[in-house]
């Protein structure tokens, strides 16, 4: 190790902590405290307000639907990306990473134009089949579906790659079907990563919002979200309101971060 | 040590250090390989691949006129500055800060380590109004500091910051970890000064993966919208954003406007993921 001057390692480590405090802990832990500042009463008010409880029972029906979607979604394409050769596989590759770096709002948008029922490209048909997508619930999956689509794939390849095939090429010689090996060797080979995915992936679908407000309308009471609805409240002046369901998305956040940084080292290890 | 909990060290790493299996693993698909190959890229269509080619095909309905008009637009202009002005600044901190953590959590062991890991894994998880929404008490017009920037330039700035936080310490830090520290043993005991080695022997090796978060980070700025909408005001001509501007366009229902900006976001989202797949090839070669 460089022999660095304890001041200066010092200094380093207070400007880190400084940093990291001032941005994020600081910030942060100033909603848990504005939260109970009169003890529970905000909270409980919160639980028994109808359009609460509405919004956040959507958040859980959107988050859960759009996960299991991902979850399947990412399966088979990192076991496709993986371990077959097909023509155009890089470029597949590169596209799948692609909504991580586009804006919610252009989620949103892209959406619009799509499935919108007047004007979309496929809307007015869809519609005509009775199935509407944008200011509904499924318009809402479908968003938060896209701009968290990357992260199972993400976590999975490189466990499928790492592992190899020897188990599913052995298990396929000893008589295995196809459904067989990937229900007995692959997927528990790639648990971790499965659950690892599955949790960042339900972190960024329960916090999403730029998406989601474009594609929903953000009807009160009918297609509100709990993030669209932190955003209501906190501008109509109901602020205990918004505190209580920042806090309950906080505490869902850093959940999600601690149950992933608990399992990684066992799977490391 | 330090364990790395978001999903971009896996991915970096993951590429650098990927082992090259024998040509056998790869099958050619089968019937059953096919159709999920088939039924996947249909779903991959639908959701993501139409919708994105709806937004540019929209962009340029109105010829290059039409485009060139919307984004001379003085309002948008200035938020599309704005954008990118900022969000170079916040990268230009993030490669500086980004760094200097992830260097004290690989190199420093203090009490407390795990929860700044855990704190810098939170603007990911995070949902973005909920962390507008905090800033705004610390930095908002009841700032217990006494610092109020709510609907002020600054605002931007420490959104984005708070946002980009996790890109560059992610990236940099599984390529820290990794550092041959005789080197840097050899490079000392022959006389090079602390700077020295840390400028010709740890910065060549960590200039790819800073490059790669920088990139990120750059991507996730320009694109940011729910941590700005409490905080920053929205101000034409001051705080509003392009993400901003692209809402103001859809409640006024001008998709064709909204698209021509929401086209420019997507080539840069575009070119960063092009850069940083060079980066990585880069990388990987020399591993």
């Amino acid at each position: 190790m460089v022999r660095s001057s304890p001041l200066l390692r010092l200094v380093l480590r207070t400007v880190v902590v400084g940093y990291l405090v001032l941005l994020v802990a600081w910030p942060v832990s100033l909603v848990v405290t504005h939260t109970f500042d009169g003890g529970f009463s905000a909270l409980s008010k919160a639980f028994a307000d109808p359009e609460v409880t509405h919004a956040l029972q959507l958040t859980a029906i959107v988050a859960l639907s759009s996960v299991a979607i991902n979850l399947v979604f990412g399966v088979t394409i990192s076991i496709l990306l993986v371990r077959y050769e097909f023509p155009g596989k890089r470029l597949l590759s590169a596209l799948l990473d692609v909504p991580l770096s586009v804006s919610p709002v252009v989620v949103g948008l892209a959406l619009l134009l799509v499935y919108n029922p007047r004007s979309g490209w496929l809307g007015p048909a869809l519609a005509d089949a009775g199935v509407q997508i944008i200011f509904s619930t499924p318009g809402m999956v479908l968003a938060t579906t896209f701009v968290a689509l990357p992260l199972v794939i993400r976590e999975v390849v490189p466990v499928l790659e790492e592992i190899g095939d020897d188990q599913e090429w052995a298990a396929r010689s000893l008589g295995a079907s196809s459904f067989q090996t990937l229900r007995r060797i692959t997927l528990p080979g790639v648990k971790w990563a499965l659950v690892y995915g599955v949790v960042l992936a339900l972190a960024r679908s329960l916090g999403e919002y730029g998406a989601v407000k474009v594609v929903s309308g953000n009807v009160v009471g009918s297609t509100q979200t709990a993030t669209l609805l932190v955003d209501q409240r906190y501008q109509n002046f109901d602020q205990p309101t918004a505190y209580a369901l920042s806090f309950l998305l906080a505490v869902a956040s850093v959940v999600c971060i601690v149950i992933v940084s608990v399992l990684r080292p066992k799977q490391e290890a | 040590m330090s364990q790395t909990t978001s999903t971009l060290p896996r991915e970096v790493a993951g590429r650098a250090v990927r082992e090259h299996r024998p040509a056998r693993s790869v099958n050619a698909l089968g019937r059953g390989s096919g159709l999920a190959l088939g039924t996947s890229l249909i779903w991959f269509s639908l959701l993501v691949l139409i919708p994105l080619a709806a937004v540019v095909v929209q962009a340029t309905n109105g010829g290059w006129s039409g485009f060139w008009h919307t984004l001379t637009n003085p309002q948008t202009l200035a938020a599309l500055k704005l954008t990118v002005g900022e969000s170079l600044l916040v990268t230009a901190l993030n490669v500086v800060m980004g760094t200097t953590i992830a260097w004290v959590l690989v190199r420093e062991r203090f009490p407390g380590a795990a929860i700044l890991d855990v704190v810098i894994d939170l603007p990911f998880a995070l949902p973005t109004i909920v962390a507008g929404l905090v800033l705004l008490l610390l930095y908002g017009p009841r700032s217990p500091l006494g610092i109020d920037v709510a609907n002020a330039r600054p605002a931007v700035f420490l959104a984005l910051a708070f946002v980009t936080l996790p890109f560059v310490v992610r990236t940099t830090q599984p390529v820290l970890e990794e550092l041959d520290r005789d080197v840097e043993e050899a490079a000392s005991s022959l006389g090079a000064s602390a700077l020295t080695t840390f400028r010709r022997v740890i910065l060549p090796s960590l200039v790819p993966a800073v490059a790669a978060g920088a990139a990120l980070s750059f991507a996730r700025a320009i694109s940011e919208y729910g941590s700005l909408v409490l905080l920053s005001g929205n101000r034409p001509f001051n705080t509003e954003v392009a993400s901003v501007r692209i809402i103001g366009y859809i409640e006024g229902d001008n998709l064709a406007a909204a698209s021509v900006i929401a086209s420019v976001l997507l080539v840069v989202a575009l070119v960063v993921i092009v850069v940083l797949d060079l980066i990585q090839r880069r990388v990987s070669r020399r591993g």
